[in-house]
């Protein structure tokens, strides 16, 4: 088991017959990954990497039954790509892009409710579930199937702790990226709640980052559905501890703006719903390991130093 | 991107939005034929910088009782005179810490008499993703201790992007200014230019402060502030064109000339990370190990050789740096070319302090031969905790 996708997880690529996404798309394919076509409109009727090209997503839900989209289209086209796969009905859309301006994210994040669709991201690396299906930009090298759930706002944290769980073992179920832009399409709640659900998914790794609430409200969430006697083993890491005040850190969400959305809130946030929070972003497996073996955080600590 | 308030004004007077008459001007013969142009008799003269708190500034080469960088004159000369000590002099506000900024431009203005304060001001509302009234009876003051002090004076009002700005929301700010009549005609219409420029123009914050009701029964936007969305500007050129460079960080617009995100900050050691996530953590990382990184620097996913150089050359011109960590994790980004541009730039702009290079990930046994068969006097680490403690040592800090 996994979430989100698996081996028989039918994919769209919008853009695909651009440099990036074709890099990608070949990736995809190299990983086992289901790829059933493209959408590149003006090329429809064409085909690209031995797959079909549509004109449109509609076209190509339909010849396909595709079961996810993912999008690889420049900013200022990117919100109507995702509106087009809402529109097409797609359930799940995975847009990659990053700087698409806020306000056309508002419209899209209003199209998505009420409809059949789930968006993750956008500016997000996709997601991977172990030797079964890759969607997105991620490394595959590094992942081993195993037990471990991933979620996370930053690419490149995802891959340290993807990296290191592998190498302490534990390898994992899915790991995935919800991106770093202040809008998006699904939430740290949204992933936990698949991974608590989901019974191969033994321990959960959850990276956040200055900027917003969304820390503390899947803070909350966890030690909610605990008291409800739902609960795996989780260990945290807050990016941005030494970010300074009202700069954005590369990524559009990752801002201390008003005193709101600073790294020691969420990481105590984090505590007192009993997730261990890793010193460093160094020791995600470690501490995760630790936690797994009934180690107490402190007697951890000490053996690091 | 930021603007200044002569600036912001112009794009709001477009909208219909009701502000005062007038001029920007570079040199102080322009201050004075700005005022000749004004009604008067009184006049403001307002120093444009990138900052706020410019009332209560005061200018470095001046004495402390010189006045600040908003200041009243009854006659075009006196606006010439205020204009000489304000220019080229550096004005320092709370909000631009103790260096100041220089004052190149400034806004000569038609005074307004003034019977009432307001806040008003449109942000993006991350926990609703609406774009959001917040508006309050405190004018002139910082919203932020507002809020910390008196919530219960400010209303925020979310608008829904499917329906747009809707007379409703023009009544709700109307009421929450406490006006009635035609006072509230005229807030109405203000809240529905204001919407109405916030997403015809891509801004993320737009802020009044203070809005007043002059002594003529007229609303006013006194003072305007408006930052645009940066992925936004592509298509809005004439935006685009308004950016002042002297009021930004030089190596921060060497960086975005790369495509680099660069932060300088105030520590001694140098990042040079992919990715805005680990990057964060790499600078939490030494801090954890008792270093202080000077700045933060994501050279995004698709670097090429010439990109990691421009980054290396941006670390190593601030004099301020006593040693540099590379981390690196690659995914698309290939271990290999960053370490060719880590080879070549070292080789062109020398290299006078201690480096530790990370690699990781997709071609890392690629680029350790290139960085090992170089020659240069690199630190290699085995993990990222390593590489802290590497570089915090090398630069002489605690472990």
């Amino acid at each position: 088991m996994s979430i989100l996708i698996d081996k028989d997880t039918r994919v769209l690529c919008q853009g695909m017959t651009g440099k990036t996404a074709t890099f990608h798309t070949r990736a995809a394919l190299e990983y086992g990954t289901k790829m059933v076509g493209g959408v590149a409109p003006g090329k429809g009727g064409s085909s690209h990497l031995d797959l079909p090209v549509f004109d449109t997503v509609m076209e190509a839900r339909q010849a396909t039954d595709a079961d996810a989209t993912v999008i690889y289209v420049p900013p200022l086209g990117a919100a109507d790509a995702i509106c087009e796969a809402i529109h097409a009905e797609i359930p799940l859309i995975v847009c990659i892009t990053e700087g698409i301006p806020v306000l056309d994210m508002q419209r899209v994040n209003r199209a998505l409710t009420g409809s059949k669709s789930r968006l993750l991201g956008p500016n997000c690396p996709g997601l991977i579930t172990t030797d079964e299906c890759k969607i997105g930009i991620m490394p595959t090298s590094i992942f081993r199937k195993g037990s471990v759930g991933i979620v996370s706002r930053s690419g490149t944290l995802t891959y340290e702790a993807v990296f290191q769980t592998s190498q302490q073992g534990l390898g994992q179920t899915t790991a995935v990226g919800i991106g770093g832009d202040p809008i998006k399409g699904t939430e740290f709640i949204d992933v936990l709640e698949m991974f608590l659900a989901d019974p191969a998914t033994e321990s959960i790794v959850m990276i956040g980052e200055i900027g917003g609430q969304a820390e503390e409200d899947a803070a909350q969430f966890l030690a909610d559905e605990a008291r409800r006697g739902r609960s795996k083993p989780t260990v945290g890491f807050i990016a941005g501890r030494t970010a300074p005040p009202g700069r954005r850190m590369g990524h559009a969400g990752a801002v201390i703006s008003g005193g709101k959305g600073g790294a020691e809130d969420k990481i105590a946030a984090m505590r007192e719903a009993g997730i261990r929070v890793s010193p460093t972003p160094a020791r995600i497996g470690e501490t995760l390991v630790g936690l797994l073996d009934g180690r107490s955080e402190d007697a951890q600590i000490a053996a690091a130093e | 991107m930021h603007i200044h308030e002569y600036q912001a004004k112009d794009v709001l007077r477009s909208y219909g939005v009701p502000v005062p008459d007038g001029f920007a001007a570079m040199d102080a013969d322009a201050a004075g034929d700005a005022a000749d142009k004004l009604p008067g008799p009184v006049y403001v003269v307002k120093a444009q910088i990138h900052a706020g708190g410019r009332g209560k500034g005061s200018f470095k080469e001046l004495g402390a009782d010189a006045g600040g960088g908003v200041r009243l004159a009854r006659s075009a000369s006196e606006v010439r005179e205020h204009a000489v000590q304000m220019l080229n002099n550096t004005l320092v506000t709370v909000q631009t810490g103790p260096d100041g900024k220089q004052v190149n431009r400034l806004y000569v203005e038609a005074g307004s008499e003034i019977d009432k304060e307001f806040y008003l001001s449109l942000l993006v509302d991350r926990a609703t993703g609406y774009t959001s009234f917040v508006v309050s009876t405190e004018g002139g003051m910082d919203i932020e201790a507002v809020a910390e002090e008196t919530p219960d004076k400010i209303l925020t009002l979310g608008v829904d992007p499917a329906t747009g700005f809707m007379p409703h929301h023009g009544r709700a700010v109307a009421k929450a200014l406490g006006l009635t009549g035609d006072l509230a005609k005229q807030a109405e219409a203000l809240a529905a230019k204001l919407y109405a420029a916030f997403t015809a123009r891509d801004m993320e914050m737009l802020e009044i402060n203070p809005l007043v009701l002059t002594g003529d029964g007229e609303l006013r936007c006194l003072d305007a502030k408006i930052g645009f969305d940066s992925n936004a500007l592509p298509r809005h050129p004439d935006i685009a064109e308004m950016r002042d460079e002297t009021e930004e960080d030089a190596k921060e617009i060497e960086a975005s000339r790369h495509d680099l995100s660069y932060i300088a900050l105030d520590g001694d050691i140098g990042c040079m990370v992919n990715g805005a996530g680990l990057a964060m953590g790499t600078m939490d990382i030494i801090k954890y190990h008792g270093g202080t990184p000077a700045n933060f620097l994501d050279v995004g996913g698709g670097a090429t050789t010439e990109k990691v150089a421009a980054a290396f050359k941006i670390i190593t011109a601030d004099p301020n740096v006593k040693g540099i960590l590379v981390n690196i994790f690659g995914g698309i980004m290939r271990c290999d070319v960053i370490a060719e541009g880590i080879v070549s730039a070292v080789r062109e702009v020398g290299l006078s302090v201690p480096l530790v290079v990370r690699l990781e990930g997709t071609n890392v046994a690629e680029g350790k031969q290139i960085i090992e068969g170089s020659g240069l006097n690199v630190i290699s680490a085995d993990d990222l905790d390593d590489a802290a403690q590497k570089i915090v040592k090398a630069v002489g800090g605690s472990n």
